[in-house]
């Protein structure tokens, strides 16, 4: 059954796809939907594209294992768009073309700014994507484990598709497929939420009794724990910083993911673009206060030791949706939970390609100029193709049982280390200059990598005894957090402050009035086109 | 039946169209073209942007954005970073109970949510202002850049 509500929701992205692709010529509307996506559509789009199947599934896995802990997660997830909506999202509209590139460049050096902002845009994005990629066919294999179907066939499945929807349909479709995923996923979460209220009777103080009384076995010892208390998961002595560096990177990493940003480009103006913040807000604000009842109700009715049994952490919401809806509803949800990873690597991918065509290619390799018409939307498809190839090659080298959670944590980090301080300054100091935004860029890159490759989640001694390998380096960790932003952010702004007071750069100051007036008002902006 | 009307209305308008193909050819002139015959490309620095930096219409609107932005975002962070930190280091404070099993812990993250909401429709507020000032910008600007034409020609 699961397997006929996955290929159903197939169906319905791939004529969606087929329609867009009939609508899609042009570089405008190859990259950014002709401009002429709707403030709530765009809303859902965005939604869409954050709420990956790392926080369906996995914030729901942290909270009916970590208990409140796992909470906070969602609570940043949500505040973080405070920062988009303020600072970030109506100056890049009205500034830039397709990328966040177009907004740094804007009055700095073209070619070393664009080459750097366009690494880090194709970092992120691998990463992020090859996490979901993981986690898509581990789950695929787990949840139509009856189909036969195996963690290769799954992965190159997924890969496929998001190809598909991305060479094809361009951002059109892609951002169709997140809007049709959105509802299902907000619908899915809406019914489980109910369903977890009922079985208490709709009553809140049952249900918040039941949290208090977590009964569970720990090591064949049964354990009573009040999941409402924090410290489940950051435990002393560096939870307390890792939780607070794991709140700088939300809060100032998600107004620099690439997927995130392209999507104000795709809209018509940057009140539009407000509107759909807040749209995007409204769902995801909404999504994550449910995390309560999917987590918790995992938790009290699922119960740890079966999800433990039944496939691990990930499984806790749609093992939720089996234990209160049966078969039928399970199926519901595992389909939701794929729609979500097929429409966030598809949103991963056009990011990644758009970067590539546009910033490397057509401005650094060619200075600005397409050789021949819709140059750029072919580079576009083909660096698709090979973004895709490569995601799902790695994918299956590194196999099912791979930790890959830190290569969310990792993306964040980049995005708020190398992207954030960058476009900031660039918005709003005019001494910026061209090699304080290259310094930035890789300052933010490399300490972010740099802090997780020699941190507990690549670093450490597996317990004796441990069938699969948990850290890549047998060794003790050389940084104690798992989280790296608390030191790789203030780094990312320092490289930047350090390499703009090296020298000055009075053509980048010059134009920063244009880029003021520009950002502040819209003059001139990129318009909505084709009708 | 609609290519003809088309063709129709294309010959009853004989307006260029602004970045044609017929409208980007040089059309055998070398000095500088006349106002009037740029293409949206070759006319996109209209505006002298520094004079509209000066205009007090402008200062006022970036006044009045920074005076809403900069208390908000300050406001945000620390009430945000007050969780983690209160979480991690007064983890007791945080445990007390406050209704049932419910604790200080729980209500404070879930305020967030409607901290967050309550910022962004303040924002949406102050924004539907700060749009008028803009409206008001570009008049300006505009009528200055029509003038300077005036003055040219």
């Amino acid at each position: 059954m699961a397997l006929a509500m996955f290929l159903f929701f197939v169906g319905i992205t791939l004529l969606i796809t087929y329609w867009a692709a009939r609508r899609t010529s042009g570089a405008s509307a190859f990259f950014a939907a002709n401009r002429q996506i709707k403030g709530w559509q765009n809303g859902f789009a965005v939604a869409g594209d954050y709420m990956s199947a790392a926080s369906f599934l996995g914030i729901a896995g942290i909270i009916a294992f970590q208990g409140y802990d796992g909470f906070m997660y969602s609570v940043g997830w949500l505040v973080a768009y405070l920062t988009v909506l303020l600072i970030v999202a109506e100056p890049l509209r009205n500034a830039g073309k397709y990328t966040m590139a177009d907004v740094l460049a804007y009055r700095l050096s073209a070619r070393p700014v664009r080459a750097m902002a366009s690494l880090s845009t194709i970092t992120v994005s691998i990463f992020y994507m090859i996490a979901q990629m993981v986690g898509a066919g581990a789950l695929v294999a787990l949840l139509l484990k009856n189909s036969g179907i195996s963690y290769r066939t799954a992965v190159i499945g997924v890969g496929v598709l998001m190809i598909v929807y991305v060479v094809f349909g361009g951002m059109l479709a892609t951002t169709w497929v997140q809007i049709i995923k959105a509802m299902l996923l907000m619908g899915g979460t809406i019914l489980l939420s109910i369903l977890v209220l009922a079985h208490f009777g709709f009553s809140f103080p049952n249900f918040f009794n039941a949290i208090g009384h977590v009964v569970y076995h720990e090591n064949g010892v049964e354990v009573v724990k009040d999941f409402l208390q924090p410290g489940l998961r950051f435990k002393p002595p560096y939870g307390a910083l890792d939780l607070i560096s794991l709140g700088m990177a939300l809060i100032f990493g998600t107004a620099g993911l690439p997927h995130i940003l392209v999507r104000f480009y795709t809209v018509p103006d940057a009140k539009t673009a407000r509107i759909s913040v807040v749209w995007a807000m409204g769902l995801i604000g909404t999504f994550y206060i449910l995390t309560t009842f999917l987590g918790f109700g995992a938790a009290t009715i699922v119960g740890r030791d079966k999800i433990a049994t039944s496939g691990g952490t990930n499984m806790s919401a749609p093992l939720l949706a089996q234990s209160l809806g049966g078969d039928f509803f399970f199926a519901f949800i595992a389909a939701i939970a794929f729609a979500t990873i097929l429409a966030v690597v598809a949103g991963l991918t056009i990011s990644a390609s758009t970067s590539f065509a546009h910033d490397f290619y057509t401005n650094v390799v060619h200075r600005g100029s397409e050789r021949k018409p819709g140059e750029e939307v072919r580079v576009a498809r083909v660096t698709a193709f090979v973004v895709g190839a490569v995601a799902m090659a790695i994918a299956i080298l590194l196999g099912p049982n791979a930790n890959v959670a830190f290569l969310v944590a990792l993306a964040f980090a980049v995005a708020a280390s190398a992207n954030l301080p960058v476009i900031v300054l660039s918005l709003f100091w005019k001494r910026f200059t061209t090699r304080g935004a290259v310094c930035g860029l890789g300052t933010g890159l490399v300490a972010s990598i740099l802090l997780i490759i020699i941190g507990p989640s690549i670093m450490g001694v597996d317990a004796p005894g441990a069938t699969t390998a948990a850290h890549l380096i047998q060794s003790r960790p050389i940084f104690p957090l798992e989280n790296p932003g608390i030191v790789s952010i203030p780094l990312g702004f320092v490289g930047a402050v350090l390499g703009t007071l090296l020298g000055r750069e009075p053509a980048a100051a010059a134009k920063y009035d244009e880029l003021l007036v520009r950002a502040s008002t819209g003059i001139g902006a990129e318009k909505a086109s084709g009708h | 039946m609609g290519d003809d009307q088309e063709s129709e209305s294309k010959i009853d308008d004989l307006t260029p169209e602004v970045g044609a193909a017929t409208d980007v050819a040089p059309l055998g002139r070398a000095e500088t073209k006349p106002a009037h015959e740029l293409t949206a490309a070759e006319d996109s620095h209209p505006v002298d942007w520094s004079r509209v930096t000066q205009l007090p219409e402008f200062r006022a609107m970036v006044r009045a954005k920074l005076r809403f932005i900069i208390p908000a975002v300050i406001f945000f962070v620390v009430y945000y970073f007050a969780l983690p930190v209160l979480v991690g280091y007064a983890p007791g404070l945080m445990s007390k109970r406050v209704i049932g099993v419910v604790n200080i812990a729980y209500l404070f993250a879930l305020s967030q949510f409607f901290m967050a909401w309550i910022i962004a429709a303040l924002y949406l507020r102050a924004a539907a202002r700060f749009d008028k000032m803009e409206h008001k910008v570009i008049e300006k600007a505009e009528s200055e850049l029509r003038s300077q034409r005036d003055h040219k020609g």
